[in-house]
């Protein structure tokens, strides 16, 4: 197992009955020039330490948009959302976890290694540590050697491995992921994740993924989330059977295809609401 | 040294087109002298001849053609000339008369240069201002383009004099002027610059609890450092143009607007054309020397330059 010395001293308490992240009556409608969007509507949902929860639906499902404000990026219009037992914004400031984009981000001037220090550079980490962090986040994601490398000297699935890198840098406890091999070829998805998963394994991270594929959702999580549109709401929460350890081949298992089944039967369902 | 040949090309296409303008543009002056030389001319009156255009009185004349093209005191200098002219003043005077280019070049290009880097600071300034202040946003920029609507030919007198009367003379004024004129391109390149990381870059910043002071030095100013050497190379040769334009309605004695006005009163345009050329070649130089800072610069970075 895999610990990158976390402060022992952490002021972010953990929530009581192991919710990591707690979400109650969750509202949030954006004003648009064209009316009010209802993004998520009355959405209860509990995320306990250690659980891999995928959130899938339709695009306009609210399911980035409910990531986001678990990260502090989108303010709630109503409900509560507590993150480690305080408010996103806290856990936010607390940097309580690590966020991985639809797209890697990466900043173009920085090396590889030199954007995996960036979160680092800005929380104050002492340079010596640094070093030693990003060598250690490179190879959890199999990129040891492309340290010195510029990104565009990396494929777009590289660039992913190094972005999410970034996100585990500076160990923060929770893990949320937009979309994050949304733009990748379903070869290279495969491939990054079940490395995500083994790394989910080592790391025993809590993880939040957003997707839109339901093999992946099925593949990945301990938990799935089934979200639907207009309003944005969730309409079920599959926790899975599936064992933990999980060879791409379990895909092809009744087992899988049965989950992979309510969850399609779950996406239906939100469509028929309209 | 792709760019070489297609630079050729439309340098040659100017100069062919110059070659060919100066037999018609100087055909007149040429005929009212050769025929004050005793040279045969048709038709034989200046009265006459101004019946006919440049290129028609040309080509009735074709045995002056040679003549065009080393006129004392031509409408339009032939390109030897000119490059005679400059090679006279820039390469066998010394520098420190008043008759050297390089003198003349040197009086411009302090103004220049010195109006460039109040110009390009305050543009910085002005650009990050603009970009981290509401306020600043709505109430400068405006100003900013507002600024560049007045002729700087109307205004440059106008501040030299009122300088002049403050008992300011000499640098200052013209780098003001050209000042002025360049730090506009450098607050719009800078502003476009500061605000070109895009959304994920932003919010990945606000996810480390980054504060603004973070997110200028580790995200917006390297991500505005292409922009901000096409705002230089702009900046420059407007500093320049505008250190001349300071230097033309105000009876300046030295500099390259000097020379200009000098050879146009006196009826030396070779005196002209000389400090035109120059007054290019510096620009472009000037211009030449940021491509090579900024392709340096952006390949340290580790950005492809385009």
């Amino acid at each position: 197992m895999l610990t990158l010395d976390r402060n022992s001293a952490d002021n972010t308490p953990k929530a009581s009955a192991g919710a990591v992240i707690s979400a109650e009556g969750l509202d949030l409608t954006f004003q648009t020039n064209d009316g009010p969007i209802h993004a998520l509507k009355d959405v209860n949902l509990d995320i306990h330490a250690g659980d891999f929860v995928s959130f899938i639906g339709p695009s306009g499902c609210g399911k980035t948009t409910f990531l986001r404000v678990m990260a502090d990026l989108e303010q709630p219009t109503g409900g509560s959302v507590t993150v480690n037992g305080v408010s996103p914004e806290d856990a936010r400031k607390s940097r309580a976890y690590g966020y991985v984009f639809q797209a890697a981000g990466l900043y173009p001037w920085r090396t590889i290694g030199g954007n995996i220090r960036l979160p680092l550079e800005i929380m104050g980490v002492p340079k010596a540590e640094q070093a030693d962090r990003v060598k250690r986040v490179l190879e959890l994601v199999d990129l040891a050697g492309f340290e010195r490398k510029f990104p565009w000297q990396l494929s777009g699935g590289m660039q992913q491995r190094a972005s999410i890198a970034r996100a585990l840098s500076f160990d923060a406890d929770i893990l949320l992921m937009d979309e994050p091999f949304g733009a990748l070829d379903e070869i290279v998805r495969d491939h990054l994740n079940e490395q995500l998963l083994k790394l989910w394994a080592r790391t025993e991270k809590t993880i939040a993924f957003v997707t839109h594929s339901i093999p992946e959702a099925v593949y990945l999580s301990t938990k799935i989330v089934v979200m639907s549109p207009r309003p944005g709401r969730i309409t079920d929460v599959i926790e899975s059977t599936l064992p933990r350890e999980r060879p791409l081949e379990i895909r092809d298992t009744p087992e899988f295809l049965e989950i992979a089944h309510r969850v399609r039967e779950g996406l239906r369902a939100g469509h028929l609401d309209e | 040294m792709k760019s070489v040949l297609p630079v050729m090309t439309v340098v040659g296409a100017v100069l062919l087109f110059w070659l060919v303008a100066v037999v018609p543009m100087n055909m007149h002056l040429v005929a009212d002298q050769a025929q004050r030389d005793g040279v045969s001319v048709v038709p034989e009156t200046p009265v006459e001849r101004q019946a006919y255009s440049g290129i028609g009185l040309s080509l009735r004349n074709l045995h002056l053609v040679p003549r065009t093209y080393d006129f004392v005191r031509p409408r339009l200098p032939a390109p030897q000339q000119v490059a005679r002219e400059m090679y006279a003043t820039i390469f066998e005077k010394k520098i420190t008369s008043k008759r050297s280019l390089v003198y003349h070049g040197w009086v411009t290009l302090a103004p220049t240069l010195l109006g460039f880097f109040i110009g390009t600071g305050l543009g910085i300034l002005l650009a990050v201002g603009i970009v981290y202040s509401r306020v600043m946003d709505r109430s400068v920029m405006p100003w900013a383009i507002v600024s560049q609507t007045i002729p700087i030919l109307a205004l440059a007198p106008m501040v030299i004099v009122v300088l002049g009367a403050m008992g300011i003379q000499g640098l200052f004024p013209k780098s003001l002027i050209a000042a002025y004129l360049s730090f506009f391109p450098v607050v719009v390149g800078m502003v476009k610059g500061l605000r070109s990381p895009d959304a994920i870059q932003l919010d990945l910043l606000r996810t480390y609890h980054a504060s603004n002071r973070q997110g200028f030095w580790a995200l917006r100013l390297p991500a505005s450092t292409p922009y901000l050497f096409a705002s230089l190379k702009i900046g420059i040769s407007a500093s320049l143009i505008g250190t001349i334009v300071a230097e033309l309605p105000t009876g300046a004695k030295a500099g390259f607007g000097a020379r200009m006005l000098v050879g146009d009163q006196y009826g030396q345009p070779l005196v002209s054309w000389a400090a035109l050329f120059a007054a290019a070649l510096t620009a472009a130089a000037l211009v030449g020397l940021f491509s090579v800072m900024e392709r340096v610069t952006l390949r340290r970075m580790g950005m492809r330059t385009a």
